[in-house]
């Protein structure tokens, strides 16, 4: 059975475990970030299943000590398959009495807290808004406790390597790291080969942390711990066979630009303008200069879309990227594209909002921006990426329906998929369809008007062709020869026409599938983007318990695939969770004119599993 | 291999109706360029005319050349993308005071520092012409417009000093009418590897009729226009008879007239068009105190943004070797599951 909630704690500490929750937590300046992601590769060479959620503050550097400066990363690992970060924590390492009392009410009670008591100064724990120490006063009666001189350890294990101490106390994230590989029997030899890679001009810093980790480790292994902890072995996952590595989804999404850019036989120009979360897309193409794509830091949000649409008339595919309110301030753009009918992609990763909101906090709520964020009629394709290692797949389609239909594609992701890493199965490039750009190149009866009968897409001649020399523009133009036109008629034909190429796309997308169930049934749960695996794990849940509830995930939100209003007719409930005050469930009810229920959160923070499997219930009464 | 056809005028020339105003100064501009054109050797379609808004942003559509008439301001951006993706194509940017200097004023900054290879010519006419009239960012201050009929209260902004300012390489001004010294200016800008910023004094016969006659009056032109040749003396008024000295306690430009308190030619200061501190006053001078500098103020080329962004992605390439996504998506730690 799928359900997954033991607790690793348990009365016996030999028996193996399904899976376990680990956050690792502290100040942003203690390596948490570091700590979790060495974590996840040793977990992932263990043969877990894995994801993980990376919950960093926007301060780069808060105040030592200050709650609002706690940066945790958290790994659901197991034996089954893993589809979210996790719901509880079945451990939590805590570098000081802030990253406690922010975390501790996700721990489940019985859990495990690994605690740095060093850090447990007077001063922090006022920081922290404790009037007295948790760690001595009985508080944490309900949790097993194992209070650890941390800091003095690492300094007694880094000392013959003459650090100062503000260097050899920055080597504690990894001692406590060496601490939770044994206690969950990881290898950390990756971990040694990542920190001589980092550290390969600082020998000292290098050899210090290794030091630090296999001290660490030792400890742990010397039975220094409390009786009763053990190492917990976690079996390895059935998972897909395969060749993996892990991948975020801002990497899978750069490498997918970069697969559909081949596949389509053209260069990429990308420009963008630095907004978190979605820097990273940028960071990483950046990094990849031997592909064909040109990356571009612009001035400001206009000026990288405006980039994008001059790189894409001159023949390369122009994309940019950015968050919220950054691609408000590309929609003035965004509408020139659809006016010319250029291809262009346009990705958006979501983040808390209204204004600067939670920057690096998750949310779905730019759904509506996608759709409708624009001036006038500008109806665009829009698609969501689910998962981070979907991101690669969608980046591709997103590519292929720019260049074929001629238009802008907007491609939703956010700041989960973003920065969450999950194992993917690395793709093969070979098993792609191509989709080759052709570039018109013929004068005879050229018009820059012109339209492929099927598909719509207006005709992309490129500068440097000659005999095509043609102007387009923001005016409207004319159906048949593109110049400017002010006639009445002309336009209603010319706003028929854009429609009816974005709508008629419906042609050239897959239908509908059931991502888990049947096609009809009591109930459907609705989800788009990267609710999946929330989504996933608790219908699998209640359908193991009997229920007749099914999961449909929707990639294409515009235009939605062509079978989605009947299929979703086939069902009696139907429930649409959203990291939104109810985005898509009002385009369902006014599209297909069906009774959705919705279930929205909108804290910053993905969807628990429990909260939907709550939801289910609601709808369908308790399952046994 | 036939010779390539020699084009004319003509053939850059769209059939498309100019509906600029009757005696509006975009006119001559038009033509000036539409003929030198062919005198550049470019072939046709390796030309691009992008622009944004506004009077001036017409442009594209009267040249028989690739063109994109953009959104407001936008169009550095534009053409700045548009020489990433293929710096092979001759870009020129036209715009207008208020379309590169108010909306677009940040783009324009930044097309200037980064020294992107493009011709950027900005039509200085003082005012919105396409909206009606109301004053711009170049407007005297003062200006009665629609927007300010009790007259404008922001000080005016000298495109000449924004450009200079920005990092500009190249640096000139000229005036509507004035075909046979804006010819062979544009030409210089063409020939300029790297961002050129060519100021044209422009008039709008509509909305702010007159505003450079001081300079362009061929009777008070002696007084009130500098022209700068590179290597010339700062010469001007009737029969050159008065030039600018460099005040060293000022550290400024001043007028002087020959033969007056033994001021001789030697006193007269030399133009320089890579003496940038030279190019800063010349670009600041306004009537009524001195002459107003016309001609290439600044030409001193470095590489352009877009050179440098192709020689870095070959270094790359170079170092990594062909680059295989299959391979990439290889790379690092990687496990097989049986």
């Amino acid at each position: 059975m799928a359900v997954v909630e033991s607790i690793p704690v348990s009365e016996d500490p030999d028996s193996s475990f399904s899976s376990v929750v680990v956050r690792f937590a502290g100040d942003s300046g203690d390596g948490m970030q570091l700590t979790g992601s060495n974590f996840t590769e040793a977990t992932a060479l263990h043969g877990n299943d894995l994801a993980t959620f990376p919950d960093f503050p926007a301060e780069i550097r808060a105040p030592a000590g200050a709650t609002f400066g706690v940066s945790a990363f958290q790994i659901y690992f197991g034996s089954d398959e893993v589809t979210t970060a996790g719901d509880d924590v079945d451990v939590l390492v805590v570098m000081n009495p802030a990253a406690l009392i922010t975390n501790l009410k996700d721990l489940l009670v019985g859990g495990m807290i690994i605690a740095d008591q060093d850090a447990f100064t007077s001063r922090n724990l006022s920081r922290a808004g404790y009037t007295s120490n948790p760690l001595e006063d009985g508080s944490l009666d309900a949790y097993r406790l194992i209070s650890i001189d941390i800091t003095k350890q690492v300094i007694r294990s880094v000392e013959p390597f003459g650090l100062s101490h503000k260097f050899a106390v920055r080597c504690k994230n990894m001692w406590t790291l060496g601490l939770v590989m044994w206690l969950f029997d990881r290898d950390k030899q990756i971990t040694i080969d990542n920190l001589n890679t980092k550290f390969a001009l600082k020998q000292d810093i290098a050899k210090a942390n290794i030091a630090a980790l296999n001290a660490g480790h030792s400890y742990a292994e010397t039975a220094e711990l409390p009786s009763g902890v053990e190492v917990y072995k976690i079996q390895k996952a059935e998972v897909e066979k395969g060749l993996y590595r892990n991948t975020t989804g801002s990497e899978a999404l750069a490498f997918g630009l970069i697969a559909g850019g081949q596949l389509a036989d053209i260069s990429l120009t990308f420009a963008s303008y630095p907004i978190t979360p979605a820097s990273s897309l940028l960071h990483t193409l950046s990094a990849h200069k031997e592909f064909d794509v040109v990356t571009f830091q612009a001035e400001d949000e206009i000026a990288a879309a405006c980039a994008a649409i001059g790189a894409s008339f001159a023949g390369s595919l122009g994309i940019t990227s950015s968050s919220g309110p950054g691609i408000s301030l590309k929609g003035e753009a965004i509408s020139l594209a659809c006016a010319t009918e250029l291809p262009m992609v346009i990705v958006s990763t979501q983040r808390g909002g209204p204004s600067t909101g939670l920057p690096t906090k998750t949310e779905q709520s730019d759904l509506n921006q996608a759709l409708y964020g624009r001036h006038a009629d500008t109806t665009l394709p829009v698609i969501a990426s689910s998962t981070p290692g979907n991101c690669f797949d969608v980046a591709i389609e997103a590519v292929r329906l720019a260049t074929k239909f001629s238009t802008p594609v907007l491609l939703l992701s956010d700041g989960y998929l973003a920065n969450a890493s999950e194992p993917w199965i690395i793709p093969d490039l070979n098993d792609y369809d191509s989709f080759k750009v052709v570039h018109e190149t013929n004068p005879e009866g050229f018009s820059p008007a012109n339209r492929d009968e099927d598909t719509l897409a207006r005709v992309w001649a490129k500068p440097g062709t000659p005999g095509l020399e043609h102007r387009i523009g923001g005016i409207e133009k004319d159906f048949e020869t593109g110049d400017i036109s002010y006639d009445a008629d002309n336009h209603q034909k010319m706003t028929d026409v854009r429609k009816a190429k974005i709508d008629g796309i419906v042609r050239f997308i897959p239908n509908q599938e059931v991502s888990l169930g049947n096609a009809q049934g009591e109930l459907v749960v609705v989800g788009w983007g990267s609710t999946y695996g929330a989504i996933h794990q608790a219908v699998k849940r209640c359908r193991a318990r009997g229920a007749d509830v099914s999961h449909i995930h929707i990639r294409y939100l515009l235009p939605m695939p062509g079978n989605l209003g009947e299929l979703l007719k086939g069902y009696k409930k139907i429930l649409v969770p959203e990291l939104n005050t109810g985005q898509l469930v009002n385009v369902l009810r006014s599209k297909y004119l069906i009774d959705a229920e919705q279930l929205n959160k909108i804290s910053g923070q993905p969807f628990k599993i429990r909260e939907l499997v709550e939801g289910i219930h609601s709808l369908l009464g308790e399952v046994k | 291999m036939n010779a390539p056809e020699k084009l004319t005028l003509k053939d850059f020339a769209t059939d498309q109706e100019v509906r600029w105003c009757p005696g509006c100064g975009d006119y001559a501009i038009l033509k000036c360029v539409q003929k030198l054109m062919p005198e550049l050797g470019v072939p046709k379609e390796k030309i691009v005319f992008v622009s944004g808004i506004g009077c001036s942003s017409r442009f594209p559509y009267y040249m028989n050349t690739y063109g994109f008439h953009t959104i407001h301001g936008r169009a550095p951006a534009i053409a700045t993308g548009v020489k990433l993706s293929n710096p092979e194509l001759d870009v020129w940017l036209v715009t207008g005071d208020g379309d590169g200097l108010s909306i677009g004023g940040n783009h324009m900054l930044h097309v200037l520092r980064r020294n992107v290879d493009l011709q950027i010519l900005l039509f200085n006419n003082e005012i919105y012409g396409l909206t009606k009239g109301q004053y711009s960012p170049t407007s005297q201050l003062g200006t009665h417009s629609p927007s300010t009929p009790d007259g404008s209260l922001d000080k005016p902004l000298n495109p000449c000093s924004f450009a200079m300012g920005s990092g500009a390489r190249f640096v000139a001004r000229t005036i509507d009418t004035e075909t046979k010294h804006m010819t062979p200016l544009l030409k210089r800008a063409h020939e300029h590897k790297g961002a050129s910023f060519v100021e044209i004094y422009q008039n709008c016969p509509v909305y702010n009729d007159g505003i450079f006659d001081y300079v362009k009056d061929k009777k008070r032109a002696a007084e009130t226009r500098l022209v700068v040749e590179h290597g010339k003396p700062l010469l001007f008024g009737v029969d050159n008879q008065k030039g600018l000295r460099l005040n060293i306690q000022m550290l400024g430009l001043e007028v002087v007239t020959l033969g007056e308190d033994g001021v001789t030619e030697s006193d007269i200061m030399v133009h320089d068009e890579t003496n940038r501190p030279l190019a800063n006053m010349l670009a600041e001078l306004r009537t009524p105190d001195f002459p107003e500098a016309i001609g290439v103020l600044y030409c001193n080329p470095e590489q352009s943004y877009v050179n440098a962004v192709r020689q870095q992605i070959e270094v790359v390439r170079a170092k990594k070797g062909i680059a295989d996504l299959n391979d990439l998506l290889r790379q690092g730690h990687t496990w097989q599951v049986e």
